[in-house]
């Protein structure tokens, strides 16, 4: 059961994860995009959108701060377990609830406008269940365990584990006293990264950096014909 | 000098009827599908009138086009690079639907398929984005023929800036027609506004295109576009916008528009310009002198040396002797009658207009004056302020002068070729005023008023031999000529292949895992 959970489901999630990636790009650049519904509604958006953006930006910081970076690094650095805590739970708290409530913005906006209630697909609606969920669970362990509770140092346990993941020597054992809230995060993050190539989420690798140094005009020879689409 | 051909269109608004056969054909051909309804890349709106989308000439509000920042370098308005990528989650200068207008269609069905009853079944207006009942409460041009003017028409962000208050009772005011299409600028806002880098300019003519598998939703590009000429797809999420009908174009033919046009009006010829003289003339301080500005970036395709300076860059023989022929040249820059629109916002458009002389003409014969005599247009061209500082608004920066030089020029055509053709007499008087001599003046009237298919659209063929060139070179680097950066073995055949838009990309990532 364990093996199950902790190194069978992780690497059909990755797998899925890299080959559906180099399969979407392959075949579906059409599809590769934002999907933007601003012109459809702006005034929830307005506020939802930056909010969900820019608190997963410093979710994404954290959990690489917490998952990647190993214990000893940050003690070697002179941040002892103290501070980290007191920083990790305060950053992802408010992180966790600038997401909840950037999401919660959008969804509403998906459920009361009917214009973009209209072009919400089916990859959409999955997506967005998956995504309320994980972040539910996060937000819930790190207030539920971290905040109120007595303090949980995943850093001890799930942080090696996956690590172990990335490095292929995976140790399930290491998951087996995890708290629930916990596990289940872990496996609803699996999830969607299993679905991520599949939905609009693939625009974040599309982030567009290169625009601040590239020329502003861009000139282009006329291409043989038969390959882009020019719209 | 570096020489580039352009696609460029003039339009004589004098004779748009503003009969929108343009726009529907336009929208029979690239916008009759989902995700587009609202789209017109060809629109014809009333003027005065807040036109399409509402208000869009309001750079203050939408933030289009560019300007200069204080140290007097060109930036877009809406900001510089940072800026826009922190508005990524939210762009506040996009137009809502609203502003263009909800788009309806009838459930036509319900004439066929109602129970037989005591009544007529009706259709009702049905949004075609939510499929829900609507209101139709307005339109691509809810104010045709001035149709609700004394509301809406003093919001029309023209008649703002003007001194005069401009009145709209329907018997006192003045109106047109302009119809709109993208204007292929030379310096394209939006262009520069792309993130990702999939819009782009092509070399060979000038026009301006959305590369859709590039396109990633930013909607940068229509925010930036002063003109509000790229929309978006609100189904596939990419921005799109008029593609000057490129496939016709290649073939040597006119865009659709211009071929259905009723009124005859469009001209489409090349223009040669020196592409490293566009930022500058971009940059001139004060936006009276965009104009001139513009007009010395466009090269003569007469003068043996710009003829030299095009062969070297590899634009072909009948590219040039089309560029000599170009009626769009002669309109701009031989006779002078043609302005862009808006040049203040410094994009640089390539879509030039020959103002409405219609206005004065009514205020002309509004006074009781016979409009037919050329001293009395001419009076009115110099002491009307109302349309004249209206259209130059328009077309000149406010520079009422420029404005009213063409306007004389198109009334001392009228005179000229009535005294030729009634009186049999040749106004000399008429040419002086004007500046022009008897043949110029001829050349002109046959161009504007005879207006023959083939001198209004001169378009040469692209020539397919380059695209095969450029394939069979495909699989080399552009840049890998000698001393360029790309001069390396650091892409192995094996792994890496040419991207559809001729980039490089690991061959893991590329269709048909293949070159060209
Ligand atoms: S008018 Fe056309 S080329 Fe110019 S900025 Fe707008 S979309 Fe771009
Ligand atoms: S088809 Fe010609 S005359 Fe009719 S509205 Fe369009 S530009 Fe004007």
């Amino acid at each position: 059961m364990n093996v199950a959970l902790w190194v069978v489901v992780p690497y059909i999630a990755l797998t899925i994860f890299v080959v559906g990636h180099v399969w979407r790009w392959r075949v579906d650049q059409f599809g590769w995009t934002t999907r933007t519904t601003q012109v459809l509604e702006s005034r929830l958006l307005r506020l939802g959108s930056p909010l969900f953006h820019l608190g997963a930006f410093a979710a994404i910081g954290g959990h690489v701060l917490g998952l990647l970076v190993p214990k000893s690094l940050t003690a070697a650095v002179g941040v002892d377990e103290h501070l980290y805590h007191l920083v990790s739970v305060s950053a992802g708290t408010v992180a966790g609830l600038m997401v909840v409530a950037g999401l919660g913005l959008l969804l509403a906006r998906r459920l009361t406008s009917p214009r973009v209630r209209r072009t919400t697909t089916r990859a959409d609606k999955v997506l967005f269940a998956v995504l309320a969920v994980t972040i539910a669970l996060g937000l819930s362990a790190t207030v539920g365990e971290n905040l109120l509770g007595g303090g949980y140092d995943y850093r001890a346990t799930i942080a090696v584990w996956f690590r172990g993941v990335l490095t292929f020597h995976p140790d399930p054992g290491l998951m087996a006293g995890v708290p629930p809230l916990f596990r289940l995060h872990a496996l609803s993050a699996w999830v969607l990264t299993a679905i991520w190539p599949f939905t609009r989420l693939v625009h974040v690798w599309s982030a567009p950096l290169a625009y601040l140094w590239r020329p502003y005009v861009v000139y282009r020879r006329r291409t043989p014909i038969h390959r882009s689409r020019h719209v | 000098m570096r020489v580039m051909a352009q696609v460029a269109m003039v339009m004589n608004l004098d004779k748009c009827i503003g009969c929108h056969t343009c726009s529907v054909t336009c929208k029979q051909t690239w916008t009759n599908r989902d995700g587009v309804e609202y789209v017109w890349f060809n629109n014809v709106e009333t003027k005065p009138g807040v036109g399409y989308p509402k208000r869009y000439e309001d750079q203050e509000r939408w933030h289009g086009g560019w300007q200069l920042d204080r140290r007097g370098r060109l930036k877009l308005r809406a900001g510089g690079r940072v800026k826009r990528l922190l508005n990524l989650f939210s762009n506040p200068d996009l137009p809502d639907l609203d502003d263009y207008y909800e788009p309806a269609t009838y459930d036509y069905d319900t004439l066929v398929n109602a129970p037989a009853g005591p009544h007529t079944p009706v259709i009702r207006p049905k949004s075609a984005i939510t499929g829900r009942d609507m209101a139709i409460t307005w339109g691509a041009n809810w104010e045709d023929d001035l149709g609700g003017a004394p509301e809406h028409a003093p919001a029309d962000p023209n008649l703002a800036a003007m001194a005069e208050k401009v009145r709209m009772e329907f018997d006192q005011t003045f109106m047109f027609h302009l119809p709109r299409i993208c204007e292929h600028c030379l310096n394209p806002a939006c262009v520069a506004a792309c993130p990702s880098g999939a819009m782009y300019k092509r070399e060979e003519d000038g026009i301006v295109l959305v590369d859709q598998d590039r396109c990633r939703g930013w909607r940068m590009c229509v925010s930036s576009c002063p003109y509000k000429k790229v929309y978006v797809n609100h189904r596939t999420g990419k921005a799109e916008k008029c593609t000057f009908c490129f496939p016709r174009i290649e073939a040597g033919q006119p865009t659709v528009c211009a071929e259905t046009c009723v009124g005859r009006l469009r001209y489409i010829g090349l223009i040669l310009y020196d592409a490293d003289a566009v930022l500058e003339a971009a940059c001139v301080p004060d936006p009276r002198d965009l104009l001139e500005a513009q007009r010395r970036v466009f090269l003569d395709p007469s003068d043996p040396e710009v003829v030299q300076a095009a062969r070297a860059a590899g634009i072909s023989e009948d590219w040039i002797t089309a560029a000599q022929r170009s009626p769009v040249y002669r309109l701009a820059m031989r006779y002078r009658v043609a302005l862009p629109l808006h040049p203040e916002y410094r994009t640089l458009p390539m879509v030039w207009y020959i103002p409405p002389l219609s206005p004065v003409l009514d205020a002309v014969t509004g006074a009781g004056a016979d409009a037919d005599d050329p001293d009395n247009v001419f009076h009115a061209v110099t002491d009307l302020r109302i349309p004249l500082e209206y259209l130059a608004g328009l077309f000149s920066a406010g520079d009422t002068e420029i404005v009213a030089g063409v306007l004389m020029k198109l009334s001392a055509m009228r005179a000229y070729m009535r005294a030729r053709t009634v009186d049999g007499t040749v106004a000399e008087d008429l040419l002086e005023a004007v500046g022009m001599r008897a043949a110029e003046m001829e050349e002109m009237y046959r161009l504007l008023a005879i207006a023959k298919y083939d001198e209004r659209y001169v378009v040469p063929a692209a020539h397919r031999e380059d695209a095969a060139a450029l394939s069979a070179q495909a699989g080399g680097c552009s840049l890998d000529g000698d001393g360029g950066p790309g001069m390396s073995d650091f892409h192995p055949a094996g792994v890496t292949g040419r991207r559809g838009d001729g980039r490089l990309g690991l061959k893991l990532f590329v269709r048909d895992g293949g070159t060209a």
